[in-house]
This record gives C-alpha cells, sequence and structure tokens, in this order.
C-alpha cells in the first residue's frame, strides 16, 4: 500500500524533484517579497503611535512566525524519521535547523532594533523574549548535538528527540504574552476575532508571511536537495549527479 | 506490539512527559511570576522594603511636568484605584505618552516619590493611520485612544 510512497522518497527522486521545487517556491517568493516590500514601506500609512518605525513589522513578525513554523516543521520530521524510519525525514528536519536558528536571530535581532526607541530598552528579560531566545539555543543545540556524533543514524535518532521535546517551548511563546503580564504586545493577527490592524497595513503583512514562507519552502528544498546527495554520495546515482557535475564544470 | 507501535509510544511518551513538566512549573510560574507591582500594591507595601521593585501602571493625562533646563521629568502612574509619583531623569521612548502603559524600574523614595531608573512604555496590539485613531477618538471608541483605557493587571 505505501510502495509508491516509498518510491517517491527514494534518493535519486528527491533530488531531482526538490532542485525543481527549490525554483517553483522561490520563484514566487522574491516576486511577493517585492510586492510586500513595497506595500509595506511606501503604501502603508504610518502608524498612529508609533510612525515609522511600526515597519519593522513586516520583517519582524513573518521571521518570527517562521521560527515557530520551522521548530514544528523539524520535529514532526524528526518524529516521522523516528517512528517509520524514514531517512528522507531526517533529511529534511536536518535541513530545517539552520533556516529555523536564522529567521529566530532575524526575529530577535529586528525586536531589539525597535525596542530601543519604542519600549526604551533594546532586551528584557520579559517571557516573550526569554522564550524566543531558548528558542535560538533549542536550533543551536539540536545542530550542536548532530555534528557530536560520527555516525549519521545515530545522529538522526538523538536530534529527533531533542526536537521532540522542545517543541513543548513553541506554545509557549505564542501564549507567553496572554499568560504573563509582558512588555511585549499581544497578538494582532493569530486570536479569534478580527485582526486589530487596519486593512491597508494589513495586506502587505500578509504577502511578506506568505513570501517568507515560499522562501523557507524553497530553501528548504534546496537543503534537502544537497543533504540527500551528502548522506548518499558513496551511491550510483551520486556518483552520476557528481561525475555530471564535475564535467560541467570543467568545460 | 510491533517496533514501530512501540517507537510511536516512546515519541507519545516523550512529548506527554515534556508538555507535563513545563505545564507544571508554568503553574508554579504563574503564582511567582510577577513582571511589575501596581501603585495599589506598591503603597500597600507589597514590594520587599528598601530593595529595587517595577511599578506598572499608565501615565496620568496632563500630569507629565519637565525641568527646564534638564533632562528631569516626573509624572503620575496610577491603576484603578491608586496612584503614585515617579521622578525620573533620562530619555523617554517614544511611545511614552498620556495613558499609555509604563513600567518603571527604581525604588521607593522615603517621601513615597518612586525614583526610576528606567522607564519601559508598553505598546499595544493595534496598528492604524493616525486620521482613524482621531476619528476612533472622536467617537470615543472604546480601547482606542482618547478613551478611558483599564488598568493592567
Amino acid at each position: 500500500m505505501w510502495t509508491w510512497f516509498f518510491r517517491l522518497a527514494s534518493p535519486p527522486h528527491v533530488y531531482a524533484l526538490a532542485g525543481k521545487l527549490g525554483l517553483w517556491f522561490l520563484i514566487p517568493a522574491f516576486a511577493l517579497l517585492a510586492v510586500g516590500t513595497w506595500g509595506g514601506l511606501v503604501l502603508a500609512p504610518p502608524d498612529y503611535q508609533q510612525g515609522d518605525a511600526f515597519r519593522i513589522i513586516y520583517v519582524h513578525v513573518p521571521s518570527a512566525y517562521l521560527s515557530m513554523l520551522i521548530y514544528v516543521t523539524m520535529a514532526l520530521a524528526g518524529a516521522i524519521g523516528l517512528i517509520w524510519r524514514m531517512k528522507l525525514a531526517h533529511a529534511v528536519a536536518a535541513s530545517c535547523a539552520p533556516i529555523g536558528a536564522s529567521f529566530t536571530f532575524a526575529a530577535l535581532v529586528t525586536g531589539a532594533v525597535w525596542g530601543k526607541p519604542m519600549w526604551g530598552t533594546y532586551w528584557e528579560w520579559d517571557p516573550r523574549l526569554t522564550s524566543e531566545l531558548i528558542l535560538l539555543f533549542l536550533y543551536f543545540g539540536y545542530m550542536g548535538l548532530r555534528s557530536a556524533y560520527e555516525d549519521i543514524n545515530q545522529a538522526d535518532r538523538a536530534s529527533a528527540i531533542l526536537a521532540i521535546a522542545g517543541v513543548a517551548n513553541v506554545p509557549i511563546i505564542h501564549f507567553s504574552v496572554i499568560w504573563w503580564a509582558s512588555l511585549h504586545q499581544g497578538p494582532t493577527l493569530s486570536k479569534l476575532g478580527a485582526p486589530s490592524i487596519s486593512g491597508a497595513m494589513l495586506w502587505p503583512l500578509l504577502t511578506m508571511i506568505l513570501a517568507f514562507t515560499l522562501y523557507f519552502l524553497g530553501v528548504l528544498a534546496l537543503r534537502v536537495k544537497g543533504e540527500v546527495l551528502a548522506r548518499e554520495f558513496q551511491s550510483r546515482w551520486a556518483e552520476d549527479v557528481l561525475r555530471g557535475i564535475s564535467t560541467a564544470g570543467s568545460q | 506490539m510491533t517496533p514501530r507501535r512501540q517507537r510511536m509510544l516512546v515519541v507519545g511518551l516523550v512529548v506527554a512527559g515534556v508538555a507535563a513538566a513545563v505545564g507544571l512549573s508554568l503553574r508554579a510560574f504563574q503564582e511567582n511570576l510577577l513582571y511589575f507591582y501596581t501603585p495599589t500594591q506598591a503603597l500597600a507595601g507589597e514590594p520587599p522594603a528598601g530593595k529595587r521593585f517595577r511599578l506598572g501602571g499608565l501615565v496620568e493625562k496632563g500630569s507629565v511636568r519637565r525641568e527646564s533646563g534638564s533632562l528631569e521629568v516626573r509624572f503620575q502612574v496610577r491603576d484603578n484605584q491608586q496612584e503614585m509619583t515617579v521622578a525620573y531623569s533620562g530619555v523617554l521612548p517614544d511611545l511614552f505618552r498620556d495613558g499609555q502603559g509604563v513600567i518603571a524600574m527604581g525604588y521607593l523614595e522615603p517621601g513615597g516619590v518612586f525614583r526610576a531608573d528606567e522607564v519601559l512604555a508598553k505598546h499595544d496590539e493595534n496598528y492604524m493611520p493616525p486620521e482613524v485613531a482621531e476619528s476612533l477618538a472622536a467617537q470615543g471608541h472604546p480601547g482606542k485612544p482618547g478613551a478611558t483605557v483599564t488598568a493592567p493587571n
């Protein structure tokens, strides 16, 4: 019953497919990024309290959203790899980590840059900020743990368990502003009821969120392509691929 | 039980175990993690005497007094019952204004004035152009600028 699925997940097939998928995701991602940037920086009106400084939302919110989405993707892929002994799933999980860490870092830095003039401080040991910092450390721990093992199968298993255990932090990040008295504002979009942002400011934000998500999927596909090749470099198909690359390069 | 089932069970147990551990520690946190004291709590002597603490509340409208020739500023911070004078010397954040939620870090001086060395302004989750904010304020829309705001708890 699952044979078609396993054939789909065979490394040479994934290698070829991931290369195509990468482009299919990245081209619309860059197009939407251009539209969202124009909409956010030029068309959207300034905020009634923050003036133009609110425009950091167009980078900060998509980054923060992706930092959590990528972590959940990584943990799910790790769990699938652990339960069904599926190497492709582990390859996906391993490919997620550096992308997720980058977005977490971007969310923290843009937040700090905005925080100094608006709140009056770059950093505060506030529940939201602290839990997001823990997320960054979880990504670092995941990558560190992976590279500590010589054997890739052991690395897959150990890092998958770390990723699954760390998933408890994701709801904490999201609900931290509701559960505790936090300096960070409450959710604007991800809540029941209408978003508390005016329409002219909202559409560029949604465009940016979609653009960032497509960018993540595109980069993930390209990373998976490299990861699969690195894992299978001794196999026949990988040798063929590598020979193709080297002959193309020497011409 | 097949090995796959067994692994599924292990993953399930890891998730359930971590969730339970986190849930319990959060319950404990909820009782202890108090980010700031309100003026009512501060006047009732709840913060430990002589220690630095955070005072949180809303800036009383029209209470901001600046001294000419220095950065010294005084303003009233209130919750829905009491208010307290805060003295601060330094640059206030951009979001600081009448009616805004602020958190001041400092200590209580003998005269009952809170001497702050850091003032943070809390932002709300509403984003809108200035014209919309003005028309909402004109209509007295609840929860919007110009209307009465509830104190943070």
